[in-house]
């Protein structure tokens, strides 16, 4: 099963190889993670996506925790969040065939970003599904797809809830378990910008 | 001290090195010099430092091992960089497996030349980060005091583990102003996953109050955490016997009535059977390594389990706990004992099945079955115990000989068995025997290692001569390398491939050092070796020739219950029962 982690960790240089290698050490392999800077600076922010049998969420999380660079960590999991993949997808078209697939990222809500005599270039932000979605309807026309890129998931929960980092870097730990915004807010289904 | 003496002055990285150290309480470490630590080196004369000399790296990170684990204090290793470093390889690894605290410091070339393959250049801390805690690269002379105080303060805490810094030799040479207060690390954050909840404690509480047949578990935490009056108190006040892993040994006092002695794959029949019919194990500080548990879906089927453990990625690793309480030991069963009344009534049922299954399985032991002439391995560590009063620090090798150690020699105090427990470490025993006798001068150390061992660091006897240690060695001569012959004659028909192995004469190789020794092939020759041994000032060597095709009973081949033991086949017609000599 895909478990979604979210680990906020130190910046500084091999904070993503020891991340990475306990992952290869525990035979789990990455799905998607994506790096970038937080709320902090100094601090960034991983979203990782792995494979691992059910139960295996709490030892990974026990694991990141033991690194002395990773800050906190969430098992996304289990609580109402939002997902968001980013992909820029390169088809070949030619001014005859463009115009069907203007209409498929109309109805898909993205957006052509470069327009070459040949081809073209899809930006699509949403849930993997989605992505997917465009991606199959793509391979099903006779459209070619030239290039892929996809930034992999990165999540956060929905709600009152924030990153606990600020509290972990401040307040003694043990008072920073005592979260009180575990309760998901009623939010918008995920699916909602999906095309019907 | 230096963190007075040099404050606010400016320092070279070098003596800011040791300075620090100093300031952290450092009086003694094990290295080897080369070009890339050699600034260090020449610094080293101006600080009140110890260093021993060693052979080869992988000798000095376990000397710093068996420091840190005779002592309870961090061990420092020293070395330079590209095969100093790589060679110390092997003993941080089993410094991690154990969770020993340790400092590795790694000279480094030079910053302006790293990643360009310089002459020994190497990255050790890409080739160590899976096998230490957590390791530095510092390049700049004025990050070193914070580096080596955080390190210092990582290896400790929580589980502990080896911490290895790597320095550059521009680190070295360039200069700052030394400020050691300034170079405090901010507190560690503690695992933010510990807790024992109030929930847990009385879950617990609750679960000890109900079983009929509990058992403890003394693991390596127990010795770590120095946890041995709440383990005594917990077991006394409710009359539960205590089960040893092979690091938890001397935890809880062998000679304790409540003590049953060592569990798992090579442990004693009556501990291996009492845990499968045990209602509740109480684990305190371990793991439930495999060697532990045997075949895991018919471990302990009908118990219940409550696992006490500082690092929560132990928690439901191997073993599905009921109850996890997860922390110090000795401050988590500070919280659970006054939930705990006394047992009243006199010896319970379960206590009695116990004894009895002891009694029973004495039968077969090797000290009762009557003298058939031959020396066995199990006849010298008997002897051993007698000697030395269960008292001596033991650091034993990886083999027959080191389960045998653990079976018959019976350990009184925390910090006497000196082991690589989870890494299986051949050749850690003389060189951690070093670490020791260097932690405890006033302690009397044994090195009790098989010949196959003893080999793969024999070059650490030139440091004993060196440093003159008063260290005694029994090598245990069987003229194989005795665990893997066992394995070959138990699951491999016999086939034994590679495992014979020509000895050197221990005795005249000690000799050629400057040390005497004695080979000894009789029982009765034991006593008197060991006595002369323990009477010279100095070290001694003793060359064991033991029983050749001896095997360690009982065993649990790979995927068997924990149940399932192999016995030793003849058991003794003229005994029918036997208690303990």
């Amino acid at each position: 099963m895909l478990h979604t982690f979210v680990a906020i960790v130190e910046d500084k240089p091999g904070v993503l190889t020891r991340v990475a290698s306990l992952f290869r050490r525990l035979n789990v392999n990455i799905v998607s993670l994506t790096v970038g800077s937080s709320e902090r600076p100094g601090i960034s922010r991983m979203t990782i996506v792995a494979d691992a049998s059910p139960t295996a969420g709490h030892r990974i999380m026990a694991s990141l925790y033991k690194l002395e660079n990773v800050l906190e960590v969430d098992d996304i999991g289990q609580y109402a969040s939002v997902s968001r993949e980013l992909a820029l997808i390169k088809v070949a078209a030619t001014p005859k065939t463009r115009s069907h697939i203007f209409e498929l990222a109309e109805v898909f809500r993205a957006r052509i970003v470069d327009l070459a005599p040949e081809s073209l270039m899809i930006e699509i932000t949403g849930v993997e599904s989605k992505i997917e979605g465009l991606i199959q309807v793509l391979n099903e026309s006779e459209d070619r797809i030239l290039e892929i890129s996809r930034t992999g998931r990165m999540v956060m929960r929905r709600g009152q809830h924030t990153s606990r980092v600020l509290d972990a870097m401040r307040v003694p730990a043990g008072d920073a378990e005592n979260e009180t915004a575990t309760d998901p807010e009623p939010g918008i289904a995920e699916e909602a910008d999906l095309p019907q | 001290m230096s963190e007075a003496k040099f404050a606010g002055a400016r320092l070279t990285g070098a003596e800011i090195l040791w300075a620090t150290l100093e300031g952290e309480g450092v009086r003694e470490v094990f290295g080897y010099p080369g070009g890339a630590i050699l600034p260090a080196y020449d610094a080293l004369r101006k600080f009140p430092i110890r260093h021993i000399l060693v052979r080869h790296e992988q000798g000095a990170v376990h000397m710093a091992d068996g420091y840190a684990r005779a002592l309870g204090k961090i061990g420092v290793a020293v070395a330079t960089s590209g095969p100093g470093a790589t060679n110390m390889v092997t003993g941080i690894a089993t410094a991690m497996m154990d969770s020993i605290p340790l400092l590795c410091i790694t000279g480094q070339v030079s910053s302006k030349v790293l990643g360009s393959d310089a002459f020994q250049e190497i990255d050790i801390t890409g080739i160590t980060l899976p096998v230490t805690k957590h390791n530095y690269v510092v390049t700049r002379a004025e990050d070193l005091a914070p580096a080596l105080r955080e390190a210092i303060l990582v290896a400790k805490s929580g589980r502990p583990g080896p911490v290895l810094v790597d320095i550059t030799k521009d680190a070295q040479q360039g200069s700052a102003i030394y400020d050691f207060a300034a170079a405090a690390p901010r507190p560690h954050r503690p695992h933010p996953m510990l807790r024992a909840e109030a929930e847990s404690i009385l879950k617990a509480a609750e679960l000890i109050r109900a079983a009929k047949r509990p058992i403890i578990f003394a693991g390596h935490g127990m010795i770590q955490s120095g946890a041995r009056e709440q383990v005594l108190a917990l077991a006394e006040r409710l009359q539960i016997p205590v089960a040893s892993t092979l690091l938890g040994l001397g935890g809880f006092p062998a000679s304790h009535p409540l003590s049953l002695g060592m569990m798992g794959m090579h442990g004693e029949a009556w501990v291996n059977h009492a845990i499968q019919q045990s209602d509740l194990l109480i684990a305190c500080g371990m793991r439930f390594d495999d060697r532990v548990t045997g075949s895991l879906p018919t471990y302990a089927p009908n118990a219940k389990k409550i696992h006490i453990e500082i690092d929560p990625a132990e928690i439901n690793k191997n073993v599905k706990v009921d109850v996890a309480l997860i922390g110090d030991l000795a401050e988590v069963l500070e919280i659970l004992l006054p939930h705990l009344a006394p047992r009243s009534g006199g010896e319970s049922p379960w206590l009695r099945e116990v004894y009895a299954m002891k009694g029973e399985c004495a039968v077969r032991d090797i000290q009762n079955l009557p003298d058939n002439g031959h020396l066995y391995a199990a006849h010298v560590m008997n002897d051993l115990w007698h000697a030395t009063s269960g008292k001596a620090i033991v650091v034993t090798d990886v083999g027959q000989h080191q389960m045998w150690e653990a079976q018959y020699y019976k350990h009184e105090e925390p910090r006497t068995l000196i082991t690589s427990g989870g890494l299986g470490t051949m050749g850690f025993a003389l060189p951690a025997a070093i670490g020791a006798k260097v932690a405890c001068p006033e302690k009397e150390v044994w090195v009790v290692a098989g010949d196959g061992g003893f080999q793969m660091t024999a070059a650490e006897l030139s440091t004993i001569a060196q440093e003159n240690l008063d260290l005694n060695i029994a090598v245990i001569n069987n003229g194989y390398l005795g665990m893997v012959r066992q394995w070959q004659e138990f699951f491999y028909d016999k086939n034994y491939e590679s495992s014979p192995i020509l000895s050197p004469d221990y005795v005249k190789l000690a000799e050629a050092h400057g040390i005497p020794g004695v080979a000894v092939r009789t029982r009765a020759e034991v006593l008197p070796a060991v006595n002369a041994a323990r009477q010279r000032k100095g070290p001694f060597l003793i060359n064991f020739l033991v029983e050749k095709e001896d095997s360690v009973y009982p065993m649990i081949a790979a995927g068997s219950a924990l149940h399932e033991m192999i016995r030793r086949p003849d058991s003794n017609p003229l005994i029918e029962t036997a208690e303990d000599r």
